[in-house]
């Protein structure tokens, strides 16, 4: 186990939306709702999440991909071809930006695990979490950034309307979105490090420092997981892959773990719920995110948010018709919906669930 | 008479202007340093271990404990215990004993440790203004758990939990026996414990009935003397340890001397009285770990399946051997570091074997971890924690509690002497002469006692605060919090922590 690794800080500003009756609504509103928040950003990392993209693909996991030289590009493909059938391989559309002269090179490729690679009883979900572990740990200078079905992510060094420029966000069109502008207080720019942070439909976003970020990392990493980041947002992503995926509980059990009510409200509960959230905290004590942060996460059924214990970062919901709006400040909402039906400020650990409807 | 060679290391001296020869000096003096001489007190300097009863209770601060000034020629490598130790014992062919952890001046892996905190970027968190959690629960949890919904909407738990030992903070007292300390002594450990809502341990020496009272607080001991166990004994406590080994004398059994053997020492321990009480070295029914296997599940069947708890010294491949003990069904590895207590062990074997706990703890969590199976089992660290910034440590090495006896023991006037071993304990702690063990009053030394450990709460509670986080579990094994300083980079590796500037 590594310890000697360099922990990623940052604060950052968020925004989300999501329509519950799947309705597509164009990145240039996710745009317009982080731009506002100037502030809460400093230039050196953007990025956008979107589900409902690709629905020509939606069977296939579409992995974006990061590399920085053409050679080590071969060597993820020949990778790819061995084990997946791949349906398509493209560069993900860019326009040129002043501001972004450089960048890596950044493809996409819609593929499938090819069926004799699938060992015994193994889930195809977890192949491809083994694939995204292994070439985001053991393949220097390839990262893959996406890698879930009709959903990706799109992140750089950059503030966000150079990144939305760069990556064309006005161009998609998606049922849930989130967005999240950055300010790392001590890391370099690389365009992996940008969130959102993403694992098969997980999407992830968060404003925060997470304090058991050690113990949360050697948590994970006895379940096999590899933290190749270091940031926060990774650890985040993880554990919700691990509770709700692997260990099967509910979204709303999860984030219970997550953000652990105390224990002088659990000893109040009847004796049945208290039971489990005792439970839940005895078992998933390491898993327990301590310290500020506000998270919005989304996946393939629809887009959560949720604070720490005692609310140290914000975060505001609001309401308008089909559409749930979550984000660090009341005025990026009011950006996009200038009269929501409701608004609130939800409670320390108490998520915001939102579900697509079938 | 022969005189020793081996020099008194203190010097008691009584200001004889002062003294009004009160007496009180000889009667609090447990080791005969004082007698009255017809006009005056006499001193017998020899018998003197500076444990300063004497010094506390004269009532015109006339006595003075001296180190002696008069030592072997200096000796950068022979020291002064090395050669007043080889005049013992060239004088009686025996084994020097002594109590108490180590003093020797090994390296202190704590004290090149430092602690982190909140600035800017995390806010700290003030533990006066919010709640800070410190409760603990102690046994095997399982990986995951499955919860169900009912009909009226509620959360409810498929499987239960495996049984769990709920302490308000993550600390322990640790085992010491009736035999070894006195049975008032025993009391103070056990209405602390109970007031402070965490457990004692009784050791290898029974259950005295007196201590029934207080069984939701007490893990009762078995080790290889047997001494006291019955099914009854069994089922008493929240949970059952069996002792495999004690830091201060790894792969050494025990002795306590018939002296300290008086009737009711010999009916707790089912034992006749004035005979010695012989721990042997290994557990004769143990010479393996599958012997430990069958042992652990022989304890569970009889207590249904309460946590059974497995002590071990820290000794050099203690990783392996606690991996073994977990997957031998412990639902508790109780590690006991080298600078552990003791109440008598040989100094030789105190002084030079084992290693240290902050080595050993990290190591061990490390490799449940490799393996897969640090949930199996809660891990208690003991074997020299001296404040709360060391209990802290230890949890973020990788601990769910620790377990204190010198600590404990310091609030009922112990000063370290290390003369446990003798029975003349002049603070009543570390013996059995009536008129000794009656000083101790439980009641007013077991509020002492329940000061310490509110004391080192509000202090954890400031240290979670300082570093941003609100709950206990969010330390456990959070090395992230931890800097080494003047440490080398093998220790760091093995301690898991980064170098201060990293």
């Amino acid at each position: 186990m590594n310890h000697n690794y360099q922990k990623d800080i940052s604060g950052c500003g968020l925004t989300g939306l999501i329509s519950r009756k799947r309705r597509r609504i164009s990145g240039s509103e996710i745009v317009k709702s982080l731009c506002l928040m100037t502030d809460r950003g400093n230039g050196l990392g953007a990025g956008y999440a979107a589900y409902g993209i690709y629905p020509e693909f939606k069977d296939f996991y579409a992995f974006h991909i990061m590399y920085d030289e053409p050679s080590v590009k071969r060597s993820v493909e020949e990778y790819l071809k061995a084990n997946y059938h791949i349906e398509k391989i493209e560069e993900i559309p860019t326009r040129a930006v002043k501001a972004i002269p450089i960048s890596p090179m950044l493809v996409r490729y819609f593929v499938s695990p090819l069926k004799e690679k699938l060992s015994g009883d193994q889930q195809e979900t977890d192949f491809v979490v083994n694939t995204v572990m292994k070439v985001n740990s053991e393949i220097d200078g390839a990262y893959i950034f996406s890698s879930g079905k009709n959903m990706g992510a799109f992140k750089g060094v950059g503030n966000p309307s150079e990144i939305a420029e760069f990556f064309r966000i006005d161009e998609y069109e998606g049922y849930i979105w989130t967005a999240h502008t950055r300010f790392p207080t001590n890391t370099p720019g690389w365009w992996g490090g940008a969130h959102p942070f993403t694992l098969l439909d997980w999407s992830i976003v968060h404003n925060g420092e997470i304090s058991s970020y050690g113990i949360n990392k050697r948590y994970l990493e006895m379940y096999g997981y590899k933290l190749t980041l270091l940031t926060d947002t990774e650890v985040a992503a993880y554990l919700l892959d691990l509770l709700i995926r692997r260990h099967g509980l509910s979204i709303p059990v999860a984030c219970l773990a997550l953000a652990s009510p105390f224990w002088k409200n659990i000893d109040q509960r009847d004796a049945g719920e208290k039971e489990v959230l005792t439970a839940l905290r005895q078992t998933y004590g390491s898993a327990l995110l301590n310290g500020p942060f506000s998270i919005l996460f989304g996946h393939s059924n629809g887009l959560v948010g949720i604070n720490d214990r005692i609310k140290l970062r914000p975060l505001v919901a609001a309401v308008k018709d089909d559409v749930t709006y979550m984000a660090s400040e009341e005025s990026a909402i009011r950006a996009i919906c200038p009269q929501p039906e409701k608004v609130w400020a939800p409670r320390a650990g108490e998520p915001v669930i939102v579900n697509l409807e079938d | 008479m022969f005189k020793s060679l081996a020099p008194p290391e203190y010097l008691a001296t009584i200001d004889r202007e002062k003294c009004i020869r009160c007496k009180r000096c000889i009667q609090n003096c447990g080791w005969g340093v004082y007698s009255w001489g017809g006009d005056k007190i006499l001193i017998d300097t020899f018998k003197c271990v500076k444990c300063l009863r004497c010094y506390h209770y004269c009532p015109e601060e006339a006595i003075e404990i001296k180190d002696n000034p008069t030592k072997f020629k200096q000796n950068a490598y022979w020291s002064f215990n090395n050669i007043r130790n080889i005049k013992k014992q060239a004088e009686t062919g025996g084994i020097p004993l002594t109590g108490m952890g180590s003093d020797m001046p090994y390296p202190i892996l704590f004290d090149n440790l430092l602690i982190d905190a909140c600035q800017v970027t995390n806010p700290s968190i003030d533990p006066v203004r919010e709640p800070m959690e410190l409760r603990t629960y102690l046994g095997k949890k399982p990986s995951n758990i499955k919860v169900e919904k009912t009909k009226d909407g509620k959360l409810k738990l498929s499987e239960p939990m495996p049984p769990q030992i709920k302490l308000d903070l993550p600390i322990i007292f640790s085992p010491m026996s009736y035999g070894s300390i006195s049975l008032n002594a025993q009391k103070v450990l056990a209405t602390a414990a109970k007031a402070s809502g965490i457990v004692m341990n009784t050791g290898e020496g029974g259950l005295h009935e007196d201590l029934f009272p207080y069984k939701g607080n007490i893990i009762v001991q078995v080790a290889s003397g047997r001494f006291g166990v019955n099914p009854e004994y069994l089922n008493a406590g929240v949970a059952v340890e069996i002792k495999i080994g004690q830091g201060a004398k790894p792969g050494i059994g025990g002795h306590l001397p018939g002296e300290k053997i008086p009737l009711e020492v010999a009916r707790t321990r089912m034992i006749p009285v004035g005979t010695d009480a012989i721990s042997p070295a290994p557990q004769h029914d143990i010479y393996s770990i599958e012997d430990l296997r069958q042992l652990i599940y022989a304890i569970k069947e009889t207590t249904n399946y309460k946590p059974v708890s497995v002590k071990i010294a820290a000794v050099h491949n203690v990783a392996a051997i606690a991996s073994g003990v977990v997957r031998a069904g412990a639902d508790i590895v109780y590690i006991d570091g080298f600078r552990g207590g003791t109440g008598a062990a040989p100094s030789i074997i105190r002084d030079h074997l084992g290693i240290p706990i902050e080595h050993a703890l990290a190591a061990v969590d490390d490799r449940l971890r490799q393996e897969g199976i640090r949930n199996e089992a809660s891990i208690i660290a003991a074997g020299g924690i001296r404040s709360s910034a060391d209990v802290a440590k230890a949890i973020a090495l990788g601990a769910d509690a620790v377990g204190i006896g010198t600590a404990a023991l310091i609030t009922m006037g112990c000063t370290t002497c290390g003369k446990c071993y003798t029975g003349n304990c002049s603070w009543g702690i570390t013996t059995q002469r009536p008129e000794l063990t009656a000083r101790l009053d439980p009641e007013v030394y077991a509020e002492r006692l329940t000061n310490l450990i509110r004391a080192w709460s509000h202090e954890l509670k400031e240290i979670l605060g300082a570093l941003g986080i609100n709950s206990i579990e969010s330390l456990r094994g959070n090395r992230e919090r931890l800097r080494g300083v003047g440490l080398d980079s093998f220790t760091l590796d093995i301690l898991g922590v980064k170098p201060a500037g990293r």
